[in-house]
């Protein structure tokens, strides 16, 4: 009964999204504000049908239901109560459900919290926001859909694949997808302005809280993502440049392009168009990205070919999308007012150098991902795009805007001072070379650049606690004075320099681990060493052992400094997961500051040892440490007054703060 | 991020790949005796791809074919072969899909030429746009001879 109710309210979902997709935008047309008015409580009714089919599939997986396929397929009744949850999207049809609940929440949110929203303007994008929910609705009704039932229940599901058995995909996923579909949310706010054609710096100021919220959970989400391949995967990597992982990048990098020029446009009433167009192109990568990940076009061109139901599906939606989204900004662009002139020396100038090279970066990722997958499908020749090519060529796109990423926040609006800004930032310089030469002089081997990698992200870094200084005017003004000049300081400022300083924490853990990382590789017996960097691990022994729904073999070694001081003890294993004949590797880490021991097991050999990889990861803690910070700096501005005013959250209260500044 | 992919590998292809008991990507039994050679050998594994894996190295595989293909590239050093020659070989014998970094030849020059092109189409646009402001800027007309008449009468007071 339930799944029934379930798939009967994802129906009911499709039908309000069809009456939300048409009704306002004849009432924009006619002028009609009654149809304008029904887009809001539509979006919510539509919201609350979508979470009851959510809900109804998450009882499915809680009470274990394997009468319906998609739990037998993918859950077991010994798992835990967490990952039957997170089994619900760690599948296809589930995580499509994922998709369109977050989704509708966004339309949700904006409905209730979009008060202050010119009318025309709220109901054309809470319109088209349901144009690309009914799609989704339809496709997963049609191709996809979770509740489908099995004739003769069987008593026992096959399990969650063992490797989406941990807590860290609890939340990527969920973290994933809302930042993909947060940037929906812009891009209907964009359509909307275009059907409109008219556009203000109100818009931005409406707009950007969404981006930002939606890049923070991204943000989070990628981290999130490499940390889990990190460990789980049991070689230590953290960026594969594969195209799943290259499908979230790209919205990343577009969106925080989109970011930077929605603060142009808001302050400075310049890059309308622009920004529209970054707008538009922020989610339609996210759709590639879910084209890509859910079409099965990654494993093969072929067998994408041999089930195109859903590839199609996805691939008509993205055409649908995309095409109309850039023939009607071709259409009403021109017709778009320019605003605010600049000197190429400003703040609004760096901000567009800022996106040049973010667009540059996001392209070579774009040509990079799906090239491959073109030149197959058009001449049938196979070649392959990995890792060595993005470091050759999506690095020297970033190098040049981390060097010029401190000097942004220091220049003026309108006309700055590079010399200036410059001089401020000679203390970021003078660290950065005194970084280089301790580096060259106290660290051996590695690449010659590194050094230089490490000086970069220490001018990145320094660079932005300069830019806090240089605000409130500390060691010119008595200390007092500089702390409450702090205080007194934007949120949004803080925000800033907290998400620089991040991107430059993430380089540095990025440089020295590739660096300056070593390895271990040898097969040992009970009792044997080996060492690593300045740490000896010796394995004692090998214990079974049975846990829920796995059993383990598990390698006890003893840590010790190079000394022969005691630290602690790693236990790798690996499991066996006797529900899918699974085995995964579970590494050990031990955290030293912000480096890590690393270890992970292989299977036993016939002699009695058993292979072992040992790592040690300097700084590897600050690539994701970075992106937290990152994370935090976009929180802060999130939390900043003005934004506040801007995104109507509480209406009443905003609008009368905003009379009492005005 | 990776877990995706598993998704697809897991839920398009089988679980065939997984259900053979795993091994570490390289075993220590591959490893040359000379450090210089082993080294060699693990930095062109790193430029290789796993064929019937998706986007992995030969040096990151598992895979039974990606140990075969790094057993062949530590025999092909041992026995004399530069970093080029042990690649040459390897693309005679599987074509150009083993290297993770293709070659530039007619069908990548779309691909090796776009992250350049974009960035200076970038920096011709944005010269292109601010010019053409520029002009227009420019070309704001002038005041009227009345209104350059009120203005002075303003300047001096009267109005």
């Amino acid at each position: 009964m339930i799944p029934e109710l379930g798939h009967y309210a994802l129906m009911l979902a499709l039908g309000l999204a069809l009456i939300q997709a048409s009704m306002p935008i004849l009432g924009t047309r006619s002028g009609d504000p009654v149809l304008m008015s029904m887009a809001a409580p539509v979006a919510l009714a539509q919201f609350v049908f979508v979470a009851l089919a959510f809900g109804a599939l998450a009882i499915c997986y809680v009470t274990s239901d394997f009468s319906v396929l998609n739990v037998f397929e993918n859950s077991n009744s010994a798992m835990p109560l967490l990952y039957r949850l997170t089994s619900i999207w760690g599948n296809h049809e589930g995580s499509m459900m994922l998709w369109v609940s977050i989704l509708t929440l966004f339309g949700a949110l904006v409905a209730v919290f979009g008060g202050n929203l010119p009318a025309a303007l709220k109901a054309n994008a809470l319109a088209v926001q349901a144009w690309i929910a009914a799609a989704f609705h339809l496709f997963i009704l049609t191709t996809s859909n979770p509740f489908l039932r099995i004739a003769d229940a069987p008593l026992e599901g096959r399990d969650l694949n063992p490797i989406l058995q941990d807590p860290g995909l609890a939340f990527h996923p969920p973290l994933l997808y809302l930042g993909y579909v947060g940037f929906s949310i812009a891009f209907s706010f964009a359509i909307a302005a275009l059907i409109e054609g008219r556009i203000d710096a109100a818009w931005a100021r409406f707009v950007r809280p969404w981006v930002l919220g939606a890049w923070m959970c991204l943000t989070l989400g990628i981290a999130g993502g490499s940390y889990w391949a990190y460990y789980e995967l049991g070689w230590g990597g953290f960026w594969f440049w594969d195209p799943v992982e290259n499908a979230s990048l790209m919205p990343w990098l577009a969106g925080t392009a989109l970011l930077h020029s929605a603060v142009v446009m808001e302050k400075r009433g310049a890059l309308k168009v622009w920004t529209i167009l970054l707008a538009i192109l922020a989610f339609s990568l996210s759709l590639i990205g879910t084209f890509l990940v859910r079409s099965g076009v990654l494993t093969s061109v072929h067998s994408f070919a041999v089930d195109p139901r859903r590839g199609i599906f996805i691939l008509a939606i993205l055409a649908l999308f995309i095409g109309g989204a850039l023939t009607l900004y071709a259409v009403r662009a021109p017709q778009l007012k320019q605003g605010g002139l600049f000197a190429p020396i400003s703040r609004e100038g760096a901000l567009v150098l800022n996106n040049l090279f973010l667009t540059a970066a996001c392209a070579t990722v774009f040509v990079g991902t799906l090239y491959p997958l073109a030149l197959e499908a058009l001449t049938g020749e196979k070649i392959s795009v990995g890792p060595p090519f993005f470091n050759a060529t999506f690095g020297p796109l970033f190098m040049p805007l981390m060097l010029a990423m401190p000097f942004g926040p220091l220049l003026g609006w309108k006309r700055g001072d590079l010399l200036g800004a410059a001089q401020r930032l000679l203390a970021a310089g003078m660290l950065a070379a005194l970084a280089i030469a301790a580096t060259f002089a106290l660290v051996h081997g590695g690449p010659v650049l590194a050094p230089f990698g490490v000086g970069l992200a220490v001018f990145v870094m320094v660079g932005a606690v300069i830019d806090i200084a240089e605000r409130i005017m500390i060691l010119r003004v008595p200390l007092g004075a500089a702390l409450r000049r702090a205080v007194g300081l934007p949120l949004s400022a803080w925000g800033t320099a907290f998400a620089h300083f991040g991107i430059g924490a993430t380089l540095l853990g990025i440089v020295a681990v590739t660096a300056w990382g070593s390895e271990r590789i040898a097969a040992i017996k009970p009792g044997e060493t080996i060492e690593v960097a300045r740490y000896r691990l010796t394995l004692d022994g090998m214990f079974d052992r049975s846990v829920a729904n796995y059993r383990e073999r598990v390698g006890h070694f003893t840590v010790r400094r190079a000394s022969g001081e005691l630290i602690g003890a790693m236990e790798p294993s690996r499991r066996t997961f006797p529900a899918r004949n699974m085995a995964t590797t579970e590494a050990a880490l031990m955290t030293r500051g912000v480096s890590q021991l690393y270890v992970s097991l292989g299977d036993p050999n016939p002699d009695g040892t058993v292979s072992v990889r040992l790592y040690f990861k300097p700084q590897v803690l600050m690539i994701w440490l970075g992106a937290l910070i990152m994370f935090v700096g976009g929180g802060l501005s999130l939390s900043d007054r003005r934004l506040r005013v801007g995104a109507p959250r509480p209406a009443r209260k905003a609008s009368a703060a905003l009379q009492a500044a005005e | 991020m990776k877990f995706l992919s598993f998704f697809v590998l897991a839920v398009a292809l089988s679980s065939v790949l997984w259900a053979s008991s795993p091994l570490l990507a390289v075993e220590p039994g591959e490893m040359l005796k000379d450090p210089t050679l082993e080294a060699r050998a693990r930095a062109l594994s790193k430029e290789l791809r796993c064929m019937v894996c998706q986007n992995q190295s030969i040096d990151d595989s598992e895979a039974p074919l990606a140990h075969d293909l790094r057993v062949l590239v530590r025999e092909r050093l041992k026995a004399g072969d530069s970093d080029t020659q042990v690649i040459d070989f390897l693309v005679a014998r599987y074509g150009e899909f083993v290297l993770l970094k293709p070659p530039l030849s007619w069908h990548t020059a779309a691909l090796w030429g776009l992250p350049p092109a974009a960035l200076l189409v970038g920096i011709l646009a944005i010269v292109v746009v601010v010019r053409r402001r520029r002009t227009t800027a420019r070309a704001e007309p002038n005041l009227t001879a009345a209104e350059e008449a009120r203005l002075s009468a303003l300047l001096r007071g009267e109005s």
